[in-house]
């Protein structure tokens, strides 16, 4: 049943991809993310992983060569973070409109400028809506569990999409962890070999992302949207389908601290771990404290979040991403349109929080706590631990 | 030595932090320095430099000299360049770009860069590696050595970037290496003095990334390498075994005028005729 060993987040994820039999790589490297992609081409070179390994000459490339690589049939795997994730921009949203399924590695770190090579959401934030399925991942073994579960999902036929997997740079990436390494055979019998829907293929000719005129293209969008939500019901299967397989269990949002607490932190990706620290010390602090954890962030699992903040009279919202000018952080925004005209809907307190690489602590979560309960965090938002500069 | 350091002081931002971030063995300091000696040589004010620079270890010499420095995203220092050029002709713009920052992601800038010909040196600091995110190949890296992502040796082909530099049309086509410093301030000194575009190679060693994984035991074994290899051109020409060299000097030098120049010459015509623009 798999061996535990002491590894670094970035080669779990690559001996996931390993044993997912990946077809074809393509990437381009790109700090926190080039440790994986270098693994992966060490096993092609050494033949432990028959695949095509191509060291394009930009992210654009690499994702294009993908995106072909996918349109002949094979499974596909990249990896990329912040300035590359923007430049793949434009062929993101080709891809989920070809409904392409893939797997992709976002080692989330904070755009430029200035030049920041740490981590924050502001990089998948700038992507929420290129039609992928993204989850969140908040430790090593959830990194390589699901990644293995991002390729189940993306080639279900009921999905064809392709997805990302966040991984938070460095805090994450470049950490070693304890991790179980699953056997290929049981991983085999998890992820069966691929089976393309529809490839690029002489006996049975198509055409990929033809022009789509105003009498289809809204269709066309119609039928991403609805694969897009009908993914959501996927995903719990897929994970509950691990879960059986390997004895780990992940949920499409995930309950921490104390069930219906007053209060609920809201977070996403690997603070929460961090968080998790700070809501078992308030609890034992006898607070009313607790928190709720996204997993899955597209599609949004709605009537999961609902439930799990049942009897939540604040929401303490932490936003890894910036979004200058708008009302509030994304996530909050989210969550915002999703309470709404709810009856009992909750107060959501916003806080911006770990931009470039800015840690938050334990402390720092009990001290959002206080104020919060204060009533001291108010406003559509506030940027946590801005310090003057001035002098 | 005294006077080269305070030469070098002039030039250098005194509030950043020193010794240089690269690493030992790296040949990029002596690029900053033949920099610094060209802008001192020829005269020109600090405040009329611009230096762009992409995104790589040879990025970071924008933030240590005292002149208008832009520090670009990753292949995109010619086209911040070109704006600048264009909107401020009577700047003096230079761009410091690594081989994986100028052929690979930038590689299209550079190209339509010297077809247009616009008025900016390009200092392309070739060191065969991507070295700033670990090691991983580049375009130029040479057939059949050894990196992180070429781990069987590389199977791709590497640019000759003084041959595409010339083919797409650069005015000016200069290559030097880090171990002939002297030699490469004239390059740069020539390169910076004349109208279009210019480019110069720099051959530099990068021991961390690529010397380690390419049998060369010391950073001095690469400047050695340097030393052996490097031939001048005229003299280059002349070897009836050319194996194991690679010519450095003047290759290209067009007159032809900028396209700023260009455009300035348009507004004068048309200033002439009594029409727009002037």
């Amino acid at each position: 049943m798999g061996k535990r060993v002491g590894l670094e987040v970035s080669l779990a994820v690559a001996e996931a991809v390993k044993l997912a039999n990946v077809d074809v790589v393509s990437a381009y490297p790109i700090t926190p993310q080039t440790h994986i992609v270098e693994e992966l081409s060490v096993y092609v070179a050494s033949g432990e992983l028959d695949a095509e390994f191509i060291p394009v000459e930009s992210e654009h490339s690499a994702m294009s060569a993908a995106l072909g690589a996918a349109a002949a049939g094979a499974r596909v795997y990249t990896a990329t973070a912040s300035q590359g994730l923007a430049l793949m921009h434009e062929i993101l949203f080709i891809v989920s409109g070809m409904r392409m399924p893939m797997v992709m590695t976002v080692a989330n770190r904070a755009l430029s400028a200035p030049i920041s090579i740490w981590n924050d959401h502001g990089d998948i934030m700038a992507e929420r809506d290129i039609g992928w399925i993204q989850i969140f991942a908040e430790n090593g073994q959830e990194a390589l569990d699901l990644t293995l579960c991002a390729f189940k999902i993306a080639e279900d036929k009921r999905v064809l999409l392709p997805m990302i997997v966040n991984i938070d740079g460095f805090t994450l990436s470049h950490v070693i962890e304890p991790v179980i390494i699953p056997d290929h055979a049981e991983v085999d019998a998890f992820l069966p070999p691929y089976q393309p829907v529809l490839k690029l293929d002489t006996q049975n000719p198509v055409t990929f992302g033809p022009v789509g005129v105003p009498e289809v293209y809204t269709e066309a969008r119609k039928q991403l949207e609805q694969a897009v939500i009908g993914a959501k019901p996927v995903v719990d299967e897929v994970l509950a389908g691990f879960g059986a397989a390997f004895d780990r269990q992940y949920k499409l949002v995930e309950q921490n601290g104390k069930i219906g607490a007053k209060t609920l932190f809201v977070t996403m990706g690997s603070l929460g771990e961090t968080c998790m620290t700070a809501v078992d010390e308030l609890m034992a602090e006898g607070q009313d404290a607790g928190q709720t954890r996204i997993r899955l962030w597209r599609p949004f699992p709605e009537e999961e979040f609902l439930a799990a903040c049942a009897g939540a009279e604040k929401l303490v919202v932490i936003d890894r991403a910036l979004s200058p000018g708008a009302v509030c952080g994304p996530v909050a925004s989210e969550l915002k349109s999703l309470f709404y005209g709810r009856p009992g809907a909750p107060e959501i307190i916003n806080v911006i929080a770990g931009l470039g690489g800015r840690d938050v602590t334990v402390r720092e979560f009990k001290e959002m706590f206080a104020l919060a309960g204060s009533g001291k965090l108010s406003g559509n938002y506030m940027m946590w631990g801005v310090e003057s500069h001035a002098s | 030595m005294a006077e080269v350091t305070q030469l070098i002081h002039q030039y250098l931002r005194h509030n950043k932090k020193f010794p240089l971030v690269f690493c030992p063995g790296c040949g990029i300091g002596i690029v900053l320095g033949s920099l610094v000696r060209s802008v001192h040589a020829l005269d020109i004010p600090k405040d009329d430099m611009v230096v762009v620079a992409g995104i790589g270890c040879s990025g970071r010499i924008a933030a240590y000299v005292d002149f208008n420095t832009v520090h670009a995203t990753h292949g995109r220092a010619l086209t911040l360049a070109t704006g600048i050029k264009m909107a401020s002709p009577h700047l003096r713009v230079l761009t410091v770009m690594g081989d994986g920052d100028a052929l690979s992601i930038g590689g299209n800038h550079l190209i339509h860069a010297a077809r247009r010909n616009i008025g900016v040196t390009a200092l392309v600091v070739n060191n065969f590696i991507y070295g700033m995110t670990g090691g991983q190949c580049s375009p130029t890296t040479p057939f059949g050595s050894y990196t992180h992502t070429s781990p069987q040796g590389q199977m791709e082909k590497s640019f000759d970037v003084v041959e595409m530099a010339r083919a797409a049309g650069a005015n000016g086509v200069y290559r030097g290496s880090v171990f002939h410093a002297k030699a490469l301030d004239g390059l740069v000194q020539r390169a910076m003095s004349r109208p279009g575009f210019n480019l110069v190679e720099v051959m530099t060693p990068c021991f961390t990334q690529y010397g380690r994984g390419n049998r060369f035991r010391s950073p001095v074994e690469m400047f050695q390498w340097l030393k052996d290899t490097m031939t001048p051109r005229e003299v280059y020409e002349k070897l009836e075994d050319k194996t194991g060299k690679l010519p450095m000097g003047v290759f290209v030098e067009h007159d032809e005028p900028g396209l700023e120049q260009r455009h300035a010459a348009m507004r004068q015509a048309l200033a002439d005729k009594g029409g727009a623009g002037s």
